[in-house]
């Protein structure tokens, strides 16, 4: 297991450096200069040099690359070019924002993903199967944006019954705005809910085929222990898939938080892009990305330790 | 040697050195397969398939190979295919050795040796009807496509099937049997002198497996053909084998005529593994002790004799030397056909009842 | 094999042969069409797809209206407008206009990405996978970068920093989709490779490159298009999404998701017209998912057997 876990850990080195280098190479493809950008076009040539002395980009690309990684590694993420704030106040804002939104749809997400694949797994050809399986498709087939627009539609424009935006007034506590959190919340958790709820109900599926679950009940044994089985079969994979969806709940909310108005990482990436705010940028996609390969390595270290076999 | 070889040996217009040189000829064979671990993947132990391992096969004549699964018959046939690079040793097929500068190609090996696997469905294309898995490798090697198909459905007709009813079938449409047929088949469809045959009915119900033994011995009169008869099955092996090669973890332990090893057999390998065949006939239930456990692994195998961990026998002398292979001691010199055993231990080779020494 | 043909032997052989059953011989891809006549889910969605990409190729036969055309005092009418069936948006240009020409960009933005990483990631997974060595382990490890990101941020920060625009956003959407059709490629030719028919074919003097040709891409082409299928979902909700956020489609062509982040404004005044082009892309990428499914279970070769 220590050697497992040691050599996954070892593994994920070389995916973060990549990372890096993925990230930092795509500024660079990317058309134009970031200091010409940044600057008026009316700016002097002597203005301009000096502000790429001030930002490292005169040096060779290589020498850009470790400055800007070496900084990265202790949290020195640099200033952001709209607003000269420092990078990672506003990263580790942001974040706290995303997170909360995060941690609350896994919960809704996982928790009805599960229970919805076991009610269907355990009804498997009835009814309650096919609706189920029904809602599971329609959960992952939603574009989760225009969801969002319907569920602000019916809760906040036809009924004023929730906020239609934003994270309500920051003088107050968040539980007692929990009322901003609800319809983001509710349209983010879809898509782990039918991804996880698929998956359940397979694997529920396969491990009630399989002919151990039959001797098991040949035995006498009650539904209570037959179900413990199951579920610590079925959990390896399901566990696999949750670490993946929270990973993409983290990174993938973007798009609701542009609907919604929140200010997370997501918003934070959008103004970033529009702005050019290449240091902002830069930050927020390689947190979010090492974020996700974190998550991996904990979810196979996870795994691993639940099912042995995998161990190897 | 048998009658097969007189026969039609001069026939074969491919035939180089006569029907005295061997057809083919493997010496000091050896393939090691290592294995990785630990935390940065390094080689941390070797598993020692085929150790040293060295054979001939007459004209005309079936090579049995008998051994408990893992001592490296397959892995024996694989690298006389060239579907593995031996780590060392050398093959010589009718007096040209393979990959040599003045020797015979790759290639051109493959068109005279060709193989047969076990497993029936996973060596035919899921996606191919028959007769285009047959005409696959004539049509590679340059055959046009009519002509390709027109021999498939010959090569069907000769294995015994109906090219009407089993043309254009998929393998999933097939029996066991039927599909063994069809990997016979395509395993002709090159025209090669020499067989191996993998295990070839292992996986078939013992009374399909005689359909197919029956055609398999009517091919090889009919098409002068040699065989290498890889199995675990010693009655399979003794019904169509001239002679028999016996395998333990990697090594050849004895070797000869196929009325010699079953009727007299030398090592006390071949004496348990033929004790645990079973039997109807009462009087030929034998006393000799069969073979506990498993066999030792083969990562480590015990130094000297391999079998020396399992055999009763065994003395202290057995893991200080690797037993060469030789005539049996008690047979005088010339005698026995070419029987030859791998033990260094008089009263092992003869069989004598075992004191138990508590 | 001058024995071959001697009519007697043929004879003896043959006779062992009357017992068999004589089946219609059927093909793998024979047996695929007749399970999915039985399934009316997948011919349904498969109808409405069919619909939706007549809808596309034929626009300009379905309107009277210029998509690009508005006027002022057309702003926003509601559905069931006469002569605006399905309302107008915020420049008054016809709604059934925007979304009927919208099908043609949606549908490219979101197949094409698709059809660009099936080529691709297919091409460098059988790489891998039939090469292995440094060759397959150096393909296998970039691939792990780029399935560090999740696929949104992949495609939002490569589009974000190469500029918005159609072309962008499809280069965007292949990269996300290019590791995992590797990895499925890589994975299904790893596993063909070892079987006995292809160590056949290699035993009968098959070159490399002929063994790939008709062995291994008959047998990788079935999985890796299958997620293909599955992939054009997501993808018609990515592309979209990108739109969406200003990085895809720009104005003022007709696109769903760029027309659905325009008419958001909207949702207080003609909230039905506003949730439109939404309701689009979620019929389209449900008929993908569908379709999918249904392609999937259908050509199960274990069902066959």
């Amino acid at each position: 297991m220590l050697v497992f876990t040691g050599r996954r850990l070892l593994q994920a080195v070389p995916i973060l450096l990549g990372v890096s280098l993925v990230i930092f190479g795509l500024v660079h493809i990317a058309p134009g200069n970031p200091i010409d950008m940044l600057m008026p076009p009316e700016a002097s040539p002597e203005v301009i040099a000096q502000m790429k002395a001030a930002y490292g980009f005169d040096r060779p690309l290589h020498m850009q690359y470790l400055l800007w990684l070496g900084r990265a590694l202790t949290g020195d993420f640099g200033v952001s070019v709209f607003n000269s704030a420092p990078v990672l106040g506003q990263l580790l804002t942001a974040l706290g924002n995303t997170l909360v939104l995060a941690l609350l749809a896994a919960l809704l997400g996982f928790s009805l993903g599960i229970a919805l694949g076991l009610v269907a797994a355990l009804n498997h050809g009835r009814w309650p199967d096919k609706v189920l399986s029904a809602v599971a498709t329609t959960g992952v087939s939603l574009p989760h944006y225009w969801f969002a627009i319907v569920l602000v539609l019916t809760f906040a424009v036809f009924r004023d019954w929730l906020p239609a935006q934003g994270m309500g007034d920051d003088s107050l506590p968040l539980w007692q705005r929990l009322d901003h959190v609800v319809l983001p919340v509710v349209t983010l958790s879809l898509i782990p809910m039918g991804v996880i709820g698929r998956l359940v109900r397979a694997t529920v599926l396969e491990i009630l085929g399989q002919e151990f679950v039959g001797a098991l009940t040949a035995k006498g044994l009650t539904r209570g222990p037959v179900l413990r089985h199951i579920i610590k079969n079925a959990a390896p994979p399901v566990l696999a898939l949750m670490g993946l969806q929270f990973g993409y709940l983290l990174g993938g909310s973007i798009l609701i938080e542009t609907v919604f108005n929140w200010p997370g990482t997501g918003n934070l990436l959008n103004l970033a892009i529009f702005r050019r705010d290449i240091p902002v940028l830069q930050a927020t996609i390689l947190v979010l990305a090492s974020f996700f390969v974190l998550l991996n390595l904990l979810v196979d270290i996870a795994q691993a330790a639940i099912d042995p076999r995998i161990r190897r | 040697m048998s009658a097969a070889l007189q026969q039609h040996a001069a026939l074969d217009p491919r035939d180089r050195g006569g029907p005295a040189q061997p057809l083919l000829a493997v010496s000091g064979l050896r393939k090691h397969f290592p294995i990785r671990g630990g935390l940065l993947n390094r080689q941390v132990a070797t598993v020692q398939a085929v150790d040293d391992v060295s054979f001939s096969v007459a004209k005309g004549e079936t090579l049995g190979v008998v051994g408990e699964s893992g001592c490296g018959k397959s892995t024996t046939a694989r690298l006389l295919m060239q579907l593995m690079r031996p780590d060392a040793g050398s093959i010589v097929f009718d007096g040209d050795e393979v990959g040599a500068q003045d020797g015979i190609g790759v290639q051109d090996l493959r068109r005279q040796m060709q193989m047969v696997f076990q497993d029936s469905y996973s060596s035919l294309n899921p996606r191919l009807a028959m007769v285009d898995s047959i005409a696959y490798a004539p049509r590679m090697h340059g055959l046009p496509a009519r002509q390709a198909t027109q021999r498939a459905e010959e090569l069907l007709m000769q294995v015994g099937l109906n090219p009407a009813l089993f043309a254009r079938r998929y393998p999933h449409e097939l029996s066991g049997g039927q599909r063994q047929r069809v990997n016979i088949a395509r395993a002709l469809a090159l025209e090669p002198r020499l067989v191996i045959l993998d295990e070839a009915v292992s996986a078939l119900d013992k009374s399909v497996e005689a359909q197919v033994l029956n055609l398999l011995a009517e091919l090889k009169a009919r098409l002068n053909l040699t065989y290498l008869f890889i199995s675990h099955d010693l009655n399979v092996v003794e019904y169509i084998s001239d002679r028999v090669l016996v395998m333990y973890l990697g090594r050849v332990v004895e070797a000869g005529p196929v009325e010699q090893i079953y009727g007299r057999p030398r090592h006390p390998y071949t004496r348990a593994l033929l004790a645990s065949k079973p039997t109807l006939d009462p009087d030929r239930r034998t006393t000799v002790l069969p073979l506990a456990g498993d066999p030792p692994n083969p990562i480590n195998p015990p130094s000297g004799c391999r079998f020396r961990t399992r055999c009763p026998y065994a003395q202290p002398r057995c893991a200080e030397v690797v037993p060469p292979l030789g005539p049996p001691m008690d047979a005088l010199s010339g005698a026995g056909g070419g029987h030859i055993v791998a033990c260094i231990v008089p009263e092992a080779q003869a069989g004598t009842e075992i004191r138990h020494v508590a | 094999m001058s024995d071959i043909a001697n009519p007697d032997a043929l004879a003896a052989l043959v006779s062992g042969q009357a017992a068999m059953p004589a089946q219609p011989a059927t093909g793998y891809w024979s047996a695929v069409w007749r399970r999915l006549r039985r399934d009316p889910v997948t011919i349904l969605v498969t109808l409405v797809m069919l619909a939706i990409v007549l809808m596309a190729v034929f626009a300009p036969w379905l309107t009277s209206y210029d998509p690009y055309a508005g006027s002022v005092l057309r702003r926003l009418k509601p559905i069931g407008t006469p002569g605006h069936w399905l309302g107008t948006d915020e420049t008054g240009r016809d709604l059934w206009t925007r979304l009927a020409y919208g099908a043609r960009l949606s549908l490219l933005a979101g197949i094409a990405p698709v059809l660009a990483a099936l080529m691709v990631g297919g091409l460098l997974g059988v790489v891998a996978g039939f090469m292995g060595g440094l060759v397959g382990t150096l393909i296998m490890r970039t691939m792990d970068v780029f399935y560090a990101f999740p696929s949104i941020l992949l495609a939002i920060a490569i589009c974000g920093l190469l500029g918005n625009g159609l072309t962008n956003s499809m280069i965007a959407l292949s990269v996300v989709f290019i590791p995992p059709m590797v990895r499925i490629a890589e994975t299904v030719t790893t596993q063909t490779r070892h079987l006995d028919f292809v160590e056949a074919a290699r035993a009968s003097g098959t070159t490399t490159l002929q063994i790939i040709r008709h062995h291994v891409l008959s047998n990788v082409l079935g999985p890796i298009l299958v997620y293909a299928t599955s992939l054009i979902s997501l993808s018609i909700i990515l592309s979209a999404g990108l739109s969406f956020l200003g990085l895809g489609v720009t104005p003022p062509e007709p696109e769903w998701g760029l027309m659905l982040n325009s008419l958001r404004q909207a949702i207080y005044v003609q909230p039905y017209v506003a949730a439109l082009p939404g309701l689009m892309i979620f019929i389209t990428s449900m008929c993908f998912n569908l379709m999918s499914d249904g392609f999937r279970s259908a050509m199960d070769v274990r069902l066959s057997k």
